[in-house]
């Protein structure tokens, strides 16, 4: 434990700063992983195990199209258009065969392409640790806020994810499409029947929650490192964050990852050693004091 | 006594008289499972087959406790592999700091097994399906992220390294390789018999309820959290057995002993032998650990092949090869009394 590093940083505005913007990508990187996990189940009433997996690809294919193109911009696209499509084929062709089966078979199909999906990656990109590098365009001076450093990627990361919040929140809320998923969640029998072909929207929300994890992933190829198996800590991070906002609230997951992402920067400071350990702890108090999760509105 | 009591009586005693005999019986062949296994040695000298043994009493044991959770309680756990690693990792700490007998740290692994699988339980227990699995498991990832960052007292990534003391205790050398094998034997078999002696109790049946109507058990009077909290703990203190036949067979103790895949492993070992058979997972632990022999032998991306074979088992046969032999058996019975 070292408390007094943290009341150090908490008493200087630059470091408040610097780690605020960290708590606040790890946070937004999170929230894109999780909202995906999150919409799929709120939809499909399955927990998508193997969604780390989307976050990889995601990473992989961003980090593949930039070495081909140069161009930043397609990386991203790269990124999500590719774990769509995965996510369209993926749900298709093996998940929509476990709906309403066992919980137990749900968990076995998904194991067994994380553990497919790990190893094609190994196969296409090889075992050892990758880098994408930082795209020309981002390497530029850093912005001093307040004495604190922020890289300009950072703000780049925080806005494309605030966007995808805010797009999400209102696409489901205001738009036909949202107005059918959301009715699709709560009586797919009676939305079939109404002639709306569910087998799509659920295929649709699938690949919107894998283009989501994609994105994240993208989004994360230029500072993180790149490995066959990264997505299962953030898998299980992003489910962390949806215990802790509640399953099936876009609110709750935001709320949840931001809150998990400033845990994480501050704990690094203030405990070290028991970083990882805090984020479970808070988990373990919301889901004693309140186990629908903080926005959740189903029973647990 | 009435006519209608004295009928109620002959019809009630063979139904007590049966739970005897099959306790007997799983006695008998406990005994002569336990016999052949340890008859073995004297008819091969193959040390590798009988590393293959010790391998299959350590996940055996971890498997079938599962089963009694996910089989019997209808409990998926995703992160029953944690009390695998705790147990292998508390036996070594102990035996590696205190130098107690080998005995003494069995005990206390056990307990110190039990007393966290009562904190984890508490929390989980409560909650449903897949929230149940997927805490669970994230219950395992802080055993193993604090497994990893505390290395100054578990050696990290590195493992529990530079052995295990083993000292002789009551004419039993733990060092000596036979010595191990018939340990191990013996701890599959007892805890095989222990934990079928569990299933076919009032308790048992009690699980069997749970899992297949919790509202109606809870009106009977069961106090359910209660119930899964204590099938949870004891089904922990098995998977810690085999976790310490693990630590004395690989004089060690490493990280990858409680990461998520070994219960994932565990979960696919029970799916391949099949859940509603007492027997299933012991016949999933064989079959997974000649798969991985084989499979590693051939190529490195064993991962790929696994996957497979898991997907052909979940989405093509749906259940475990026991099951198969259970049906086709009482089909048979059907059969021959002319249903």
């Amino acid at each position: 434990m070292d408390l007094d590093a943290l009341a150090g940083c908490l008493s200087s505005s630059a470091c408040l700063v610097t780690q605020t913007t960290s708590g606040l990508i790890i946070g937004m990187l999170l929230f894109l992983v999780a909202v995906g996990l999150t919409l799929i189940f709120g939809v499909l009433k399955v927990v998508n195990f193997s969604h780390g997996a989307f976050y990889m690809f995601g990473a992989y294919f961003a980090m593949t199209a930039y070495q081909f193109t140069g161009s930043f911009a397609l990386a991203m696209l790269a990124g999500a258009a590719g774990t769509a499509i995965l996510g369209l084929i993926f749900e298709r062709v093996f998940m929509s065969r476990v709906y309403g089966a066992d919980v137990l078979m749900q968990l076995l199909v998904c194991y067994a392409f994380v553990l497919i999906f790990d190893d094609v990656v190994r196969l296409i990109w090889g075992p050892e640790f990758k880098a994408m590098g930082m795209p020309a365009a981002f390497q530029v001076m850093p912005l001093f806020i307040a004495g604190g450093v922020v890289p300009p990627y950072y703000l780049l990361l925080i806005g494309v994810a605030l966007v995808a919040a805010i797009v999400l929140g209102a696409g489901l809320s205001r738009t036909r499409i949202g107005k059918v998923i959301r009715a699709a969640a709560h009586n797919p029998g009676m939305v079939s029947a109404l002639g709306i072909n569910t087998g799509l929207i659920y295929g649709g929300v699938f690949a919107l929650g894998g283009m989501l994890a994609g994105l994240a992933g993208a989004l994360a190829a230029p500072v993180r490192s790149l490995t066959p198996g990264m997505g299962f800590s953030v898998l299980i991070e992003s489910f962390i964050v949806t215990v802790i906002g509640g399953m099936g609230s876009i609110l709750g997951a935001l709320i949840g990852a931001l809150l998990l992402g400033l845990i994480r920067s501050y704990g690094s400071l203030g405990f070290p050693l028991f970083t990882e350990g805090l984020m479970y702890l808070f988990m373990v108090i919301v889901l004693v004091s309140k186990p629908t999760g903080l926005f959740g509105k189903e029973a647990a | 006594m009435t006519e209608l009591e004295a009928g109620r009586a002959g019809t009630l005693a063979p139904v007590r008289g049966g739970a005897a005999l099959g306790r007997y019986r799983d006695i008998l062949i406990a005994l002569i499972a336990f016999a052949v296994l340890a008859s073995l040695p004297l008819f091969t000298g193959s040390k590798a087959l009988l590393d293959f043994v010790i391998r299959c009493s350590a996940y055996g044991l971890f498997a079938t406790s599962l089963n009694l959770l996910v089989g019997y309680t209808g409990l998926t756990s995703f992160g029953h592999g944690m009390f695998f690693g705790l147990g292998a990792y508390s036996f070594g700490l102990i035996m590696q700091k205190l130098g107690v007998p080998i005995p003494v740290a069995f005990v206390a692994t056990l307990a110190i097994t039990a007393v966290i699988a009562a904190v984890i339980g508490a929390i989980c227990v409560r909650l449903k399906e897949i929230y149940f699995a997927f805490v669970t498991l994230a219950f395992q990832m802080l055993i193993h992220s604090t497994i990893l960052s505390w290395a100054s007292f578990t050696g990290g990534d590195q493992g529990l390294r530079g052995g295990i003391p083993r000292p002789a205790f009551l004419g039993i050398n733990l060092a000596n390789h036979v010595h191990l094998y018939i340990a191990s034997c013996a701890l599959l078999i007892l805890g095989l018999l222990a934990m079928r002696q569990i299933a076919q109790s009032p308790f048992g049946y009690t699980l069997r309820m749970i899992r297949d109507n919790a509202a109606r058990a809870s009106f009977l009077g069961i106090d359910v959290w209660r119930t899964k909290l204590t099938v949870f703990v004891l089904a922990a203190v098995f998977a810690s057995m085999g976790g310490m036949v693990m630590a004395l067979f690989v004089s060690g103790a490493y990280p990858e002993f409680a990461y998520w895949t070994i219960s994932g492993e565990g979960i696919f070992i029970n799916m391949l032998g099949g859940v509603s058979t007492f027997l299933g997972p012991m016949v999933g632990t064989v079959l997974l650990l000649l798969l991985n022999d084989t499979v590693t032998r051939f190529t490195e991306y064993h991962g790929i092949v696994l996957g497979v074979v898991i997907l052909f088992f979940a989405l093509g046969l749906r259940k475990g090869l026991l099951d198969f032999v259970a049906e086709w058996f009482v089909q048979r019975r059907d059969a021959g009394e002319g249903r």
